[in-house]
């Protein structure tokens, strides 16, 4: 058989699992059974992969936290139902380019919650409110949150964001002004606050 | 711990093709194709972490390729295969549509035996259980198709 394989040609085969993976995505969106798609947005901090459940955008991650680990964490906590299908980002994907060209100073996107509970929703509910270029401490955080000793649990929900630069972790600062930490890299992080900075 | 549905299209969604291909031709196939991974997405989050997802696949495309076999069946096209045409390259057997031309001259259950045994490269005993006929049956048939293909090939070539 082998012989008769070999002169199986597959060149033809690429454009067709093209088009049959995009009539799957429609066809898998209207029959309710797109509970996780994704597609990835370059952006000057490297490839951010975006994740939507049919409520919202559910997940933001950054290359380090690598793309494949963050899919089979999705599929774990949200359903294994993931496909690549960029048509239900586009929005989120265009309001992300905007925000790093300088256009965009809030996001507009609906959201889905379901990744962070108690405490941890309540702090990065908190930092929704936090405007472009401002900042806060994680102290100040904290206490807007009702739980002015909860200091390293705000560091905690700000380590744990699923929806970074979205939910704007990167606006919370130590209370001597250093960066403290970032799920994207201090680099990113830096870069983002400059960036707003310099608007 | 389970696997995003993406990695099952990337991994096997090119074998499924050639499956549905070889038991349907390149023109009923892409339906088929489309029919057994919306299936395949329904049930996923119940299949078991251990399964073996091409002979799971291969199972539902068969089923799907009998519901377009008999949907054909009902409504009788025009024109029910792909006309045979001069071989733009002149040389039999060199491009794709030349092989699923020669399999489309098997019978059904050789070309289902040819599909999932060396296509999906599914054993024997699957290929049986796929199909309901016994192992020594599906090993006939895959064995015979190929022969078939074979002989048809130096035939057409000759």
């Amino acid at each position: 058989m082998t012989d008769l394989l070999t002169s199986l040609d597959q060149s033809g085969e690429a454009d067709a699992l093209t088009r049959l993976h995009e009539r799957l995505e429609t066809d898998a969106a209207s029959a309710g059974l797109l509970d996780v798609a994704y597609r990835t947005v370059d952006t000057p901090v490297g490839a951010l992969l975006l994740a939507a459940t049919e409520e919202g955008l559910v997940r933001l991650a950054f290359e380090r936290e690598d793309f494949d680990t963050v899919l089979e964490a999705l599929a774990d906590a949200v359903s294994p139902r993931v496909l690549a299908s960029p048509s239900r980002l586009d929005d989120a994907a265009r309001q992300v380019e905007e925000y790093f060209a300088g256009e965009r100073c809030r996001f507009e996107l609906p959201l889905d919650w379901r990744l962070s509970r108690g405490f941890r929703r309540t702090v990065l509910e908190h930092l929704v409110g936090i405007g472009y270029g401002a900042t806060e401490s994680y102290t100040q955080v904290a206490a807007a949150a009702g739980s002015p000793r909860a200091v390293r649990a705000v560091g905690t929900a700000c380590a744990t964001n699923p929806l970074p630069i979205v939910v704007p972790c990167h606006r919370v600062l130590r209370s001597d002004g250093s960066l403290g930490g970032y799920l994207g890299g201090l680099d990113t992080k830096r870069a983002l606050l400059g960036m707003e900075a310099a608007a | 711990m389970s696997h995003p549905f993406e990695r099952v299209v990337q991994e096997h969604g090119a074998t499924v093709l050639r499956v549905c291909r070889a038991v349907l031709g390149v023109q009923d196939a892409d339906d088929a194709w489309s029919e057994t991974f919306l299936a395949a997405l329904r049930a996923y989050p119940s299949l078991p972490a251990d399964a073996d997802v091409a002979a799971w696949l291969v199972t539902i495309a068969h089923r799907k390729a009998i519901d377009v076999l008999r949907a054909r069946a009902r409504d009788p096209l025009p024109v029910a295969a792909v006309p045979e045409t001069e071989s733009s390259t002149g040389v039999p057997g060199a491009d794709d549509s030349e092989l699923w031309a020669l399999v489309a001259t098997l019978p059904p259950k050789q070309r289902q035996a040819v599909a999932y045994h060396f296509f999906a490269g599914l054993p024997h005993v699957e290929v049986a259980s796929i199909m309901g006929v016994s192992a020594d049956a599906a090993r006939r048939a895959s064995s015979d198709g190929v022969a078939a293909l074979r002989t048809l090939r130096k035939k057409w070539s000759d």
